[in-house]
């Protein structure tokens, strides 16, 4: 589906903001702690109180500079900057991030389709703390007021910024959904959307097909889940080219999404925003990573997802978006050495995929890849096949002596189709129905006469060559 | 023109507003001219060419000053809201926030 | 005028010859006599204080040793946090706020056993060089009530002068402790940026702000900088170093020292009867076995316009936080941008008002790179002259202030008047070096008159030494 009428061009670019895992907050010792009581983790640090001085927290800077190196990106000399404007939920009424020398530049993301998005910048900030509305209950007159939890304020963030190179929704969803499984892959944030440690803004523009130009962008905030990245960035696309059909424009704004309505909506006014006043955060000194340090956080990294996408893809001969599923449930390295050690790739992937989605359980890699012989050379059929694999995942065990306990073995051909053959006549109507039937009817019917054979046999035919016979004898 | 001639009411009452201070149209003709004048005796290092030059943001150079990452302990929430103008439920109270998301 | 030494009430004390308590009461008799004429002190802890000098005395009586300031009154600058005591930086907008804990030098001197008589008045934020910006109404010259003290740190160099304390804090951004230091006839030290740590120091503007000691005498300065100096981890900017040994090097003379008259800042502007003390104390110092000369840094006449940039910039911002949601006091409005301007607008004095506006200017769109970035290149500048001269000179030398203390109510109308009272002290706060006042003479109108001795990064064991053999010679009445 496209997100934008014919002759139009969606741009998006991303700001994801992503809360590291570390144990205390960026400048103080206070816990970095989701769902505690609120104006519990605080001190005079976080709370900005006159007198008090930042202390970077060293493991914050070590998790910014690996998400940059995941994400293919130059670490610098970085310098903190204070962004200054009035807000009750920053103590200081200024933020420290990183302004005109930022951490990490000049990356990119892999998308699992192939497409590259260039990743401007991914710089260190502080997070701020929690205002929620109140009021209106008649304590004061009705009057409506907020109330302001500061245990957020200092949590560590790195703000990831992508170039505008997304072109549709289901691209920035893609973008959103690799960012996450890379931040994941290496531990620095739990990365949850619901609970705010990952939050995306999305810039939006369009522009008519086949134009190079940028039009006024509008920034979206307050989306708060990977669906609804989709239908903001559409929505609010579609917005644009309304105004421009009726002869208007779109103006440079922040505006929210409105997940109740399912739409955006104008938000803060600029008056306060416009003029940030950055210079350098005197009370913070320059980062200077040296070149060991890059190679010690290089050498820290773990194989990242489009890489074991790409290797279990390689081995299996199938396209990184199939390995995708495998990689993301972490259960590539298994399929990978099971592979290497021999086992058929089409049937490692659709056991992995379809019987395994709960864990390996008890087996080891070796018993699954005698399995898969015996599987492959027709010693167990494949519903023999699968219930030997769930008693090796739940007791673990070698598959010949489980395949032997059961009385598995595959019955020989000529004694499948005499079973076949009575099951037919035994139900005359039904076979016409299905030698007459389109191939779409048939296949239902034949759920049924497989069924039969399955209750003939106590399970132990193999389904493909059931199949083979019926349609033998249907032709 | 140098950026001094620059200053005018208009400025400074803009700048108060960024500022969140208000002040009275007596107060903008008294700090008018002053800042004016603050900026007037600038116009020495206006006029220096110094482009070449890189800027001093620290007079010492140390780097890469960190911390464990190691808990400390926070400090008592009934002492922190003891301080503030007004507190509820265990937070800090501000009167309705205008033309903001929440 | 002075209760008598630090060096010598903490050797006393700790000798238990004399009691840490008759100490106290003495500082505190004399608070009474004469502190209703000066107001040096926001806040006087009386009780806290005797308090503090009976445990004292009783670890003495006990055997153990409370440390190098064992039953030393000190005074504190009240831009110093003190935990569960009013810290207020003479200020509306902090009336009333008790901070949670204790600045690193506050626990320092409480853990060498100096005692806190009390906090002193300043220029609100330490904006000011008279401190008449106080909200809590001006503090006097102890040599003559009608004279300022000097600013920012007014009440400390007062309290010391008045004999309040033997010993106090101040803080000095570019100038806030040496000037008032000379004005008032004691000893006042910047120490190099970093040396001390800053945290619980209520921030004017963080790259320049230093806390230095005042004192009597330049021994009990050496003193008191020993306790406060070396390494903090909460403030990242402190210098990972230990302490300096600075008492131990005071009798060592200056023999053979090259002592540089930086000639920018001692002509034009400067009044004659500084400059004559200015002079008499290079002679001193030749008589001394130093080799004096002129020098030459060219770029410090352009201190006082880079620092009435940078300083009210960082201030801009270090003060937004004086918004009325998290402490301090709370002016009410409809919405919580109403009720941030009527708290800030009730609550800052005119000339914290007047450097939030011109440091908010400097910072704001499209005058950046005019303002706080040329200002912060020239700062490079500085930093380049004084390098060049360092490599010529092992101290330099030049007025603290250009006059003697003025008249309350002279400058106030005028503030570009009243900065200019800086243009001697600044050029060391940017450069992030030491530099003291030592008191050296009185002027035509018989008030004191302080003459600076400035060192590069880390020199304080050099800059105490010559201010050890300047002090030694005024008592021998080897001056003008």
């Amino acid at each position: 589906m496209s997100d934008v009428p014919e002759g139009w061009e969606l741009i998006c670019g991303l700001e994801v903001h992503c809360e590291l895992a570390t144990t205390t907050k960026l400048f103080c010792g206070c816990r970095n702690r989701f769902g505690d009581d609120a104006n519990t983790n605080v001190c005079p640090v976080c709370l900005g109180l006159p007198g008090s001085l930042p202390v970077l927290n060293g493991e914050a800077v070590e998790y910014a500079m690996k998400l940059g190196r995941a994400l293919n990106c130059t670490v610098n000399a970085s310098v903190f900057a204070r962004k200054n404007y009035f807000y009750p939920d920053m103590p200081r009424d200024f933020q420290v991030t990183q302004f005109d020398r930022p951490t990490n530049t000049m990356g990119y993301l892999d998308l699992p389709a192939g497409k590259r998005i260039g990743v401007t910048r991914a710089h260190i900030e502080e997070d701020t703390g929690k205002t929620s509305h109140a009021g209106g209950d008649g304590r004061i007159h009705g009057a409506e007021y907020s109330l302001v939890d500061y245990n957020r304020a200092g949590v560590p963030l790195v703000e990831i910024v992508s170039e505008p190179d997304i072109r549709s929704a289901d691209e920035a969803k893609a973008y959103v959904d690799e960012l996450r499984k890379i931040v994941l892959a290496i531990g620095v944030s739990d990365a949850k959307m619901e609970e705010g440690s990952m939050r995306v803004d999305a810039n939006v523009s369009v522009r008519p097909a086949g134009s190079t130009e940028f039009r006024t962008r509008c920034e979206i905030k307050n989306i708060n889940s990977l669906s609804s990245i989709e239908r903001a960035i559409r929505y609010e696309a579609n917005r644009h080219i309304g105004l421009y059909d009726a002869g208007e424009r779109p103006h440079q704004e922040t505006r929210h999404w409105d997940e109740e309505n399912q739409r955006t909506r104008a938000g803060r006014s600029k008056e306060n925003s416009d003029d940030y006043r950055y210079f350098p955060e005197p009370d913070l000194l320059p980062l200077e990573p040296s070149a060991a340090d890059i190679a010690r956080i290089d050498a820290s990294l773990p194989l990242l997802p489009a890489a074991r996408r790409g290797r279990l893809a390689d081995v299996a001969t199938v396209s990184a978006e199939r390995a995708g599923l495998i990689v993301d449930r972490g259960q590539d390295e298994f399929a990978f050495r099971a592979i290497g050690a021999g086992a058929d790739p089409a049937r490692v992937l659709v056991h992995i995929e379809q019987n395994l989605k709960d864990g390996f359980g008890a087996m080891g890699i070796d018993e699954f890849v005698r399995l898969v012989a015996m599987e492959t050379e027709n010693k167990l059929s494949a519903t023999q096949t699968k219930q030997v694999l769930a008693e090796l995942v739940a007791a673990g065990g070698s598959p010949e002596e489980v395949a032997k306990a059961r009385g598995f073995e595959a019955m020989q051909s000529s004694d499948l189709a005499a079973i076949v053959d009575k099951i037919i006549a035994e139900n005359p109507d039904d076979w016409q129905r299905f030698v007459a039937a389109d191939d779409k009817d048939a296949n239902k019917i034949y759920g049924f006469f497989a069924g039969l054979v399955m209750k003939a046999t106590q399970g132990k035919a193999d389904g493909k060559a059931v199949r083979e016979i019926f349609m033998q004898r249907r032709a | 023109m140098v950026m001094s001639q620059r200053l005018t009411r208009d400025d400074v009452a803009h700048v108060a507003r960024l500022a969140r201070l208000r002040l009275s149209e007596a107060e903008l003709d008294e700090f008018t001219p002053q800042l004016a004048d603050v900026l007037a005796h600038a116009e020495d290092i206006e006029r220096l060419d110094v482009g070449d030059v890189a800027p001093t943001a620290h007079p010492l150079p140390l780097r890469n000053v960190f911390r464990d990452d190691v808990v400390r302990p926070s400090i008592d929430r009934d002492e922190v809201l003891a301080a503030a103008p007004a507190a509820q439920d265990g937070q800090f109270r501000v009167p309705q926030i205008l033309g903001e998301e929440q | 005028m002075t209760i008598g030494s630090a060096f010598d009430i903490a050797a006393q004390v700790r000798a238990g010859t004399r009691s840490a308590r008759a100490v106290v009461d003495e500082c505190l008799a004399a608070v009474d006599a004469r502190e209703g004429d000066v107001h040096a002190f926001n806040l006087v802890l009386a009780d806290q204080a005797r308090a503090a000098a009976d445990a004292i005395d009783a670890r003495v009586a006990n055997g153990e040793d409370p440390g190098p300031l064992a039953g030393v009154p000190v005074a504190l600058k009240d831009n110093l946090c003190t935990r569960g005591l009013p810290t207020t930086c003479s200020s509306r907008i902090l009336e009333g706020w008790r901070p949670p804990y204790d600045a690193s030098v506050v626990q320092r001197i409480v853990a060498a056993g100096g005692i806190v008589v009390g906090k002193t008045n300043l220029d609100e934020f330490a904006m000011g060089s008279s401190t008449e910006n106080s909200a809590f109404g001006p503090t006097r010259n102890p040599h003559d009530l009608s004279k300022v003290p000097g600013g920012s740190s007014g009440g400390s160099a007062a309290a010391v002068a008045a004999g309040f304390a033997a010993l106090a804090l101040g803080s000095d951004t570019g100038g806030s402790i040496r000037q008032p230091a000379a004005l008032c006839g004691v000893v006042g030290v910047k120490p190099t940026y970093g040396l001390v740590s800053r945290y619980g120091l209520i921030a004017f503007a963080s790259s320049l702000d230093q806390i230095g000691p005042f004192a009597a005498n330049v021994r009990d300065a050496a003193l008191l900088l020993e306790v406060i100096a070396g390494h903090d981890e909460m403030d990242s900017t402190s210098i990972p170093q230990a302490s300096p040994s600075l008492v131990d090097v005071l009798d060592d003379g200056v023999d053979g020292l090259r002592v540089g008259i930086i000639e920018e800042l001692s002509g034009e502007g400067i009044a004659p009867d500084v400059l004559a003390q200015l002079h008499a104390a290079a002679t001193a110092l030749e008589k001394a076995g130093a080799i004096v000369e002129t020098a030459s840094v060219p770029a410090t006449i352009y201190g006082l316009s880079a620092y009435y940039l940078i300083a009210p910039a960082e201030a801009s911002s270090n003060l937004a936080r004086y918004d009325g949601v998290r402490y301090g006091n709370r002016v009410d409005g409809a919405s919580t941008t109403e009720m941030m301007e009527a708290t800030r607008t009730a609550g800052f004095g005119a000339e914290v008002k007047r450097r939030i506006m011109l440091g908010t200017y400097a910072l704001s769109a499209g005058y950046y790179d005019a303002y706080y970035g040329k200002a912060q290149r020239v700062r490079t500048l500085i930093i380049r002259d004084f390098a060049r001269a360092y490599e010529r000179f092992d101290v330099l030398l030049c007025p603290t202030s250009p006059t003697t203390a003025f008249a309350l109510g002279a400058k106030t109308a005028d503030p570009l008047t009243m900065y200019l009272n800086d243009v001697c002290t600044i050029p060391s706060n940017l450069a992030g070096q030491p530099a003291m006042s030592v008191p050296f003479g009185v002027g035509d109108d018989g008030m004191p008159i302080g003459v600076q001795v400035l060192a590069p990064l880390q020199g304080e064991a050099t800059m105490f030494r010559v201010a050890a053999v300047l002090e030694a010679a005024q008592k021998v009445g080897d001056h003008v």
